[in-house]
């Protein structure tokens, strides 16, 4: 007995001593000037994905590449990380890169522990349906329907899912969207739910080319933002700068048309800087 | 008991011709699941060539994913067994130390290592490394990856390795303090040399563990070990997740395969030695989790 | 500091990590001890279908097992185990997997538990005319299982831990839970951990401790 509250009272210490630590946390961000370390995905066809070539593509990085060259890095200086979403918070606090680009919905919540510029890009939450498929016409008749939808597991989309967009359809998590897509094949599934920016990613690959559709709801609004240090209002600025232009003259559109164009997903006009203090 | 056929009669003509009946019986039953797997996953689209392909025809997939994958699983399985396994065999001989204030701290350690998720001491692991130390960022998710499982497995490691030591009759100790060695001395050259060859096996099968676990700082850390590789191939080859997850899970068994062959070639050679000296293990209380033990050998 | 625990059922969450864990520990000891029993069968195709059972699904990774249940029994072959809608058939097909990969370990302990019942037991027993069934089940497993608790908690504890990766086929257990506030709670996603790593402990400290008691209790003294 003595031994178990021993261990329980250890376990309560290192809890308390890891948000003691995690709440100080104040290292140098990496920026020297000549080289960046941007974070993005690496497996979001159309956002951030590391192809067989090994190079990175996407409209994430299309965006990144733009602003580290507002910021006079070239493309080559760029070091490209992974930055899963259950890390990002902690990749930018612990300044092991300069900024994140990765399908990076701003919210009040984040807005906590890192700042944001942008936004850059507005998704919206919708449904990934198989060609033939007309079903789900309209928000209300997703609302009543008892549909099999599909989406990863704990993300916004799938607690959306729950809360109102489709209380009483059948939802299937997974870890990942392949796996959602792999249904969407089978017939296991009706619908794969997140992101139309993600979404429209898979549907523009070649292998899924004529296979899946976007039913084109607009359920939630999404502004993916560039994820910054906290309080870090210069380099905000910076890249707000550099978004703006990379809108004007037309590199914006041009970058979107290249990754979602395949798939006819009509993507909203670049949204208003939002984020400035 | 390691021979097992003392559990039963020496098979008879009628027995064999049983043996043989079962065994047809059993292959035509397996055919009969194969054929319905096959032509469901058929029926499906899953066999089609698009999806297999790539693992045969696009070398790349092997050069920017599954080799350094199967690089990063190598290096965090060899760093985590190398450091693991000293201080599991401390920790297991501090748990049986006559001192409480070793023995103590050893059960601590031990007990709530053993309690907590490894994804979880990975994570808190590489947030410590993140504010106390100045580890390169490139490399903090094997650190951290790493740490998590040794902390873990080398608990477990101290359990198999005091149960080793537990199994081994009182009387070696009782001997060797009788002609006066000293307590290190009973430990280093009795009772640690024999317990080995008892807890092998199940030491063998905490390895595979090892290998395995690695795989779990993919997900959360960006560790770019061999599982997580799944997702940047399904990205990119059209959601192939069923050939991509076979193709990984059978290298996966090959390499652990390879671990337990080595392993069960060592546990052989160690007993071969052990006959010469005639100090000979058989009540161990993991005593042969033998693992290609031949088959048919009746 | 733990007010953003509020909205969140964290008793709902463990209690199917509990769930999950009961049902596949009472599934991986049948499974387990019937695969120990092929092993030490006379019939050579059992002794050859429980090594290889035991050598693929012991060297494959948890969380292929897991989705390939998913994808390949649900989504391919449409099994779905009378689950229902898909939270139910999750569920099912999650404890399917966890059993099919614990058994894994429980045979492994069993036959090390085998091995150290002595040689003269099993030979009195035929002496008397017992049949292999009848060694196995009366003379040999019960001291067998008596000296192999404290590796069946080892089996036990891991178990607790890898329910969850049932988040993989969403399963809303503990693990699926934490997903949540993760992507939520952004701000404290150290605190979530901590909360959750307290969790489990709660879960398996005791049962270790208990077990290992037992074991001592149960031991076969020779």
């Amino acid at each position: 007995m003595n031994l178990r509250k021993a261990s329980m009272s250890a376990a309560a210490a290192l809890a308390l001593a890891l948000t003691a630590t995690a709440c100080g946390g104040d290292s140098d961000s990496g920026s020297d000037g000549d080289s960046l370390t941007i974070g993005i995905k690496f497996d979001q066809p159309g956002l951030g994905l590391k192809t067989p070539d090994g190079k990175y593509e996407g409209f994430d990085v299309d965006v990144a590449t733009y602003i580290a060259k507002e910021m006079g890095v070239k493309a080559g200086d760029i070091t490209w990380k992974e930055a899963p979403s259950a890390d990002r918070e902690n990749l930018i606090s612990n300044g092991d890169v300069d900024f994140i680009a990765a399908t990076y919905s701003i919210t009040p919540e984040r807005k906590e522990k890192v700042s944001f510029a942008g936004p850059y890009l507005m998704a919206h939450q919708d449904l990934l349906v198989r060609k033939d498929d007309d079903s789900v016409g309209s928000e209300k008749a997703l609302r009543d329907s008892k549909l099999k939808l599909c989406s990863v597991t704990g993300s916004t989309s799938a607690q959306n899912v729950k809360k109102d967009v489709a209380p009483k359809a059948d939802l299937l998590e997974y870890g990942g969207y392949s796996e959602c897509l792999t249904g969407l094949e089978n017939k296991a599934v009706d619908a794969l739910t997140t992101d139309d920016s993600i979404l429209a990613g898979y549907a523009a690959q070649k292998a899924h080319q004529g296979k899946f559709k976007l039913a084109g709801l607009s359920l939630s609004d999404e502004p993916y933002g560039v994820g910054i240090k906290k309080g870090d209002t210069k380099l905000q600025k910076q890249i707000n700068d550099a978004i703006t232009k990379m809108v004007d003259d037309g590199s914006w559109k041009k970058a979107a048309d290249k990754h979602f164009g395949p798939a006819n997903y009509e993507y909203d006009d670049a949204p208003k800087i939002t984020e400035t203090s | 008991m390691s021979d097992l056929s003392v559990l039963y009669d020496a098979p008879g003509p009628r027995a064999r011709a049983r043996n043989w009946l079962y065994t047809v019986l059993f292959f035509a039953l397996l055919a009969l699941v194969l054929w319905w797997v096959l032509s469901a996953m058929a029926d499906k689209d899953q066999l089609t060539a698009d999806k297999w392909r790539p693992f045969v025809d696009d070398s790349r997939v092997w050069t920017t994913y599954l080799l350094p994958g199967l690089l990063e699983t190598l290096k965090a399985a060899a760093l985590s067994i190398g450091i693991a396994l000293p201080l599991g065999a401390v920790l297991g001989i501090g748990r049986l130390s006559e001192h409480r204030w070793v023995r103590i701290p050893a059960g601590v350690v031990v007990e709530f290592f053993r309690s907590i998720p490894v994804l979880l001491m990975m994570v808190f692991a590489n947030q410590i490394y993140a504010q106390s130390t100045d580890i390169e960022p490139e490399i903090r998710p094997l650190y951290a990856v790493v740490t998590g499982l040794v902390l873990y497995n080398a608990s477990v490691i101290a359990e198999i390795v005091r149960s080793g030591i537990l199994s081994l009759p009182l009387g070696q100790s009782d001997a060797a303090k009788a002609i006066g060695m000293r307590k290190w001395q009973v430990m280093c050259f009795v009772l640690l040399p024999q317990a080995v060859t008892a807890m092998l096996p199940a030491l063998v099968s905490q390895l595979v563990v090892i290998v395995k676990d690695t795989a779990l700082g993919g997900a959360m850390l960006g560790f770019g070990e061999l599982l997580n590789q799944h997702r940047e191939i399904t990205a990119n080859y059209g959601a192939n997740t069923i050939a991509t997850f076979t193709v990984i899970a059978v290298i996966f068994i090959l390499l652990n395969l390879l671990l337990t062959t080595f392993a069960s070639w060592l546990e052989g050679y160690i007993r071969r030695g052990k006959k010469t000296t005639g100090a000979v293990v058989h009540t161990g209380a993991t005593d042969d989790m033998g693992f290609d033990e031949p088959l048919g050998k009746h | 500091m733990f007010d953003f625990l509020d909205q969140y059922d964290l008793w709902d969450a463990f209690w199917v990590t509990i769930k999950l864990t009961i049902y596949s520990g009472i599934g991986s000891l049948i499974w387990g001890t019937v695969l120990a029993a092929m092993r030490v069968s006379p019939v050579p195709v059992m002794r050859a279908f429980g090594t290889t059972y035991i050598n693929t699904v012991r060297n494959t990774p948890l969380t292929v097992i897991m989705v390939a249940t998913s994808l390949g029994l649900f989504q391919t072959m449409q099994i779905e185990l009378g689950g229902g809608d898909s939270s139910e058939t999750g569920f099912r097909l999650a404890v399917l997997a966890l059993i099919a990969y614990h058994a894994c370990f429980v045979c492994e302990s069993l036959r090390s538990g085998i091995n150290t019942v002595p040689v003269g037991q099993a030979e009195a027993a035929r002496a008397l005319g017992l049949s292999f069934f009848q060694v196995l089940t009366l003379i040999v497993l019960p001291q067998a299982f008596r000296s192999v608790v404290a590796p069946l908690a080892n089996v036990l504890i891991a178990l607790t831990k890898n329910t969850t990766v049932a988040a993989a086929i969403g399963v809303t257990e503990a693990a699926a839970l934490m997903s949540t506030m993760v992507e939520n709670e952004s701000d404290v996603i150290l605190l979530v951990f901590a909360v959750f790593a307290f969790g489990f402990i709660c879960l398996t400290l005791p049962v270790g401790l208990l077990l290992g008691w037992v074991s001592k209790r149960v031991a076969v003294k020779r």
